[in-house]
C-alpha cells in the first residue's frame, strides 16, 4: 500500500540548544493504517504527532504527505488532509457542540465565507458518526468528559481529512468511555477508511484496535511493526521498565498486557548498590 | 435559519439600535431639539437652529463617542480571543499607558507642534501608544515561534505599571495646572469641537476594522486553543500578528481621540456574549455596534446628569463598569 504520510528521519528540539525531543524517528502511515504510538511520559509521542500534523516543523529530516513535503504546504492545505484530536480541549469562551464541530470546516472555507448547507450536513454526519447528535445544541462545557472527547473527534472528522492523528484520546476517560472511544476509532478506520495514528498509554487499547505499533523512548524508536511482533514482554520492559505478561487469546487473537512488577533497573543490578 | 441569515439578522438588530441611539442622543441636552426639524431640509440652514445645534454642536461629539466606543469594544473582543482570556481589555497590553505617557509629556513639555492640523496631545498620545505596542511586540516575538501570549500578557502588564510610574514621576515634576490638564485628559473626554479630530483618527481605525473583518472565524478557533487552531488550518503566527497589531493600532487611534476610556472594552463584549453566544462572526460586529451605542449613552449621561456640570465620560463608564466587572468575576468563580 502507498504511504500517505511519511516522517523520514525527523528530529526536533523546541529551542536552539535544547535537547532533542524527537531524535531521528521514521514513521510510515500507509493508506488505511491504524498505528499506535506507545512510550512513557516525555518520550516524544506528542511532539512526533505535531511533526506529523505539520503544526511544528522538524529541526532536521522531512515529513512527506503523499509526494509533497509538509513544510511546503500551507496550514490550510495541510488541514484539509490531516486532522488532529488534541489531548485536551479547553475553551476560552462557551460554544455549543455543533459550533465546535463546524469549526472543522475552517480549512475548506474562504476568508469571508460562512458555512453553507453542505458544511452543516458534514458536521451533522460527524456528530452522527461519533454518536453525539443529541448533544449538538448543548454547551460544550456542560457535557461529560467522554462526550467532549467525542465532540472533538467529530470536529476533526468534519475536516473531511483522510488522516486522523489522535493524542492520548482516552487518557482522562473512565472505562466505559475508553471502550466507546476505542470502538469508535476502530469503526472509523474500518468503515470510513480513515487512516490513523494514536498515541496512548493504554497498551490494551493499542493491542485491541491498532494493527501496527511504534514504541518510543527518549525521542527514539525502540521498536516498530505489526502488533503481534512488537508487543512482547521484552519490548514492554525496555519501554517502561516494567515486567509484564503478554497473553494472546488463541481463539480471537486478542492480546492483553498485564503489568507484573517494576523491572530492576540495569545499572542498579550491575553496580550492586541495592542488596536484595 | 441558516448561519448566514442568523449573523445578518443579529448584526442588523444591533445596527438599528446603534443608529437609533446616535440619532436620539444629539437631540438631548441643555436645549431640547426636534430631530424631524433638524433633518428638515426645507428650512434654510441659517434659520434652522435645531439643525445647527444637531450638526455643529452635538453630532461631532456623538460620532466621536460612537467611533471610540466601537473601536474599544471591537479591540477588546479581538484581544480577549487572542490572549484566550475573557478578562483582557484593549489596555491590557500597555497601549493606553503609552498613550497617557505621551499625552502627559506633551502637556508638561508644552509641545506646540501640530501635524495636518492635529494638536500635540493626540499626536503625542498616538505616538506613545505606538511605542508601547512596539515594545510589547518586540518582547513577545523575540522567541522563535510567533508571539507568546504569556509573554504578551506579562510584558503588557509590566509595561502598564512602568509607564504609570513614569506618568506619576512626570506629574510630580509638573506644575499644578499642567498636571490637572493631563489628569483631566486621562479621565477621557469626547468634547470635540468639530469633525476634524474624528477624520484624523478614522483612517487608522478603518484599516484596523478591515483586518478585524478577516479574523472572526480564526478568533473562534484561537479561543479553542492555538494548537488545535493550527491543526484546523490557522496560520497561528500571522493570525496573532494581525490581531495584535490591528487591535493596538485601533486602540491607539481611539485613545488619541477620546482619552483612555476604561471598561468599554470589557463590559461590552461580555454583555454581547451573554446576549448572542460566542461566535465571533456575531460577537465582533455586534460588540462594535453596541460599544458605539454604549459610549454615546454614557457620554449623554456625562453631559446631562449634573448639567451644567460635565462628568468626565471615563468616570461614568468606570462607575458603571467597575461594579459590573466585579459581579462578572464573582459569577465566573
Amino acid at each position: 500500500m502507498r504511504d500517505l504520510l511519511w516522517a523520514d528521519n525527523v528530529s526536533f528540539r523546541y529551542a536552539p540548544g535544547a535537547p532533542l525531543v524527537v531524535d531521528g524517528v521514521s514513521v510510515r502511515l500507509a493508506a488505511g493504517a491504524l498505528v499506535g504510538i506507545l512510550g512513557p511520559n516525555g518520550s516524544g509521542k506528542t511532539t512526533l504527532l505535531r511533526l506529523l500534523s505539520g503544526t511544528r516543523r522538524p529541526s532536521s529530516g522531512r515529513v512527506l504527505l503523499g509526494e509533497r513535503r509538509l513544510d511546503q504546504l500551507s496550514r490550510r492545505d495541510t488541514a484539509r488532509q490531516i486532522a488532529v484530536v488534541p489531548q485536551e480541549t479547553e475553551l476560552a469562551f462557551e460554544y455549543r457542540a455543533i459550533e465546535i464541530v463546524l469549526m472543522g470546516r475552517h480549512p475548506h472555507l474562504g476568508v469571508f465565507a460562512v458555512e453553507g448547507p453542505g458544511d452543516i450536513r458534514i458536521a451533522e454526519d460527524a456528530l452522527a458518526a461519533t454518536g453525539t447528535s443529541h448533544l449538538a445544541d448543548r454547551p460544550f462545557h456542560e457535557i461529560s468528559g467522554g462526550e467532549k472527547q467525542r465532540v472533538v473527534i467529530a470536529a476533526a472528522l468534519a475536516q473531511s481529512a483522510q488522516l486522523l492523528l489522535l493524542d492520548e484520546p482516552t487518557a482522562s476517560l473512565d472505562l466505559r468511555y475508553q471502550l466507546e472511544i476505542s470502538s469508535l476509532l476502530s469503526r472509523l478506520n474500518h468503515d470510513h477508511g480513515v487512516t490513523m495514528a494514536i498515541s496512548t498509554h493504554d497498551l490494551n487499547l493499542a493491542a485491541s484496535i491498532c494493527r501496527e505499533l511504534v514504541m518510543m523512548r527518549d525521542g527514539r524508536v525502540l521498536a516498530a511493526g505489526p502488533v503481534a511482533e512488537v508487543l512482547t514482554p521484552e519490548n514492554v520492559k525496555a519501554l517502561y521498565d516494567v515486567e509484564a505478561d503478554v497473553h494472546v487469546n488463541s481463539a480471537t487473537g486478542h492480546m492483553t498486557v498485564v503489568p507484573v512488577r517494576l523491572a530492576t533497573p540495569k545499572r542498579v543490578r550491575e553496580g550492586g548498590l541495592i542488596s536484595r | 435559519m441558516s448561519i448566514r441569515r442568523r449573523i445578518l439578522t443579529v448584526v442588523a438588530a444591533f445596527a438599528v439600535f446603534a443608529i437609533a441611539v446616535m440619532l436620539w442622543a444629539p437631540t438631548v441636552g441643555s436645549t431640547s431639539i426636534s430631530l424631524t426639524r433638524a433633518l428638515d431640509r426645507s428650512i434654510p440652514w441659517e434659520s434652522n437652529v435645531d439643525a445647527q445645534i444637531f450638526f455643529v454642536a452635538r453630532l461631532p461629539r456623538v460620532l466621536a463617542g460612537a467611533l471610540v466606543g466601537a473601536t474599544l469594544a471591537a479591540a477588546g473582543v479581538v484581544l480577549q480571543a487572542l490572549l484566550r482570556n475573557p478578562l483582557a481589555t484593549p489596555f491590557t497590553l500597555g497601549v493606553s499607558a503609552g498613550a497617557s505617557l505621551g499625552a502627559m509629556l506633551a502637556v508638561t513639555m508644552q509641545l506646540e507642534l501640530s501635524l495636518l492640523g492635529i494638536t500635540s496631545i493626540p499626536l503625542a498620545s498616538f505616538a506613545g501608544s505606538l511605542v508601547a505596542t512596539g515594545i510589547v511586540y518586540a518582547l513577545a516575538s523575540s522567541q522563535r515561534r510567533g508571539l507568546s501570549t504569556n509573554v504578551l500578557l506579562l510584558a503588557g502588564v509590566t509595561l502598564n505599571s512602568f509607564f504609570s510610574a513614569l506618568i506619576l514621576f512626570v506629574q510630580y515634576l509638573a506644575d499644578f495646572a499642567e498636571a490637572l490638564r493631563a489628569i483631566r485628559w486621562m479621565m477621557g473626554g469626547l468634547d470635540v469641537a468639530d469633525y476634524f479630530p474624528i477624520l484624523a483618527a478614522l483612517p487608522f481605525i478603518v484599516v484596523a476594522f478591515a483586518v478585524f473583518a478577516m479574523l472572526p472565524r480564526t478568533l473562534n478557533l484561537l479561543s479553542v486553543g492555538a494548537e488545535s487552531a493550527a491543526a484546523k488550518g490557522v496560520d497561528i503566527v500571522s493570525a496573532q500578528r494581525l490581531a495584535f497589531v490591528s487591535a493596538s493600532l485601533a486602540t491607539g487611534a481611539a485613545v488619541s481621540l477620546g482619552g483612555p476610556i476604561g471598561f468599554i472594552g470589557i463590559i461590552v463584549p461580555h454583555l454581547v456574549r451573554l446576549m448572542v453566544g460566542s461566535d465571533h462572526r456575531i460577537v465582533l460586529p455586534a460588540s462594535a455596534l453596541f460599544g458605539a451605542a454604549f459610549l454615546v449613552l454614557c457620554d449623554l449621561a456625562a453631559r446631562t446628569l449634573m448639567s451644567p456640570l460635565e462628568i468626565p465620560v471615563g468616570v461614568v463608564t468606570a462607575l458603571i463598569g467597575g461594579p459590573f466587572f466585579l459581579w462578572l468575576l464573582v459569577k465566573r468563580s
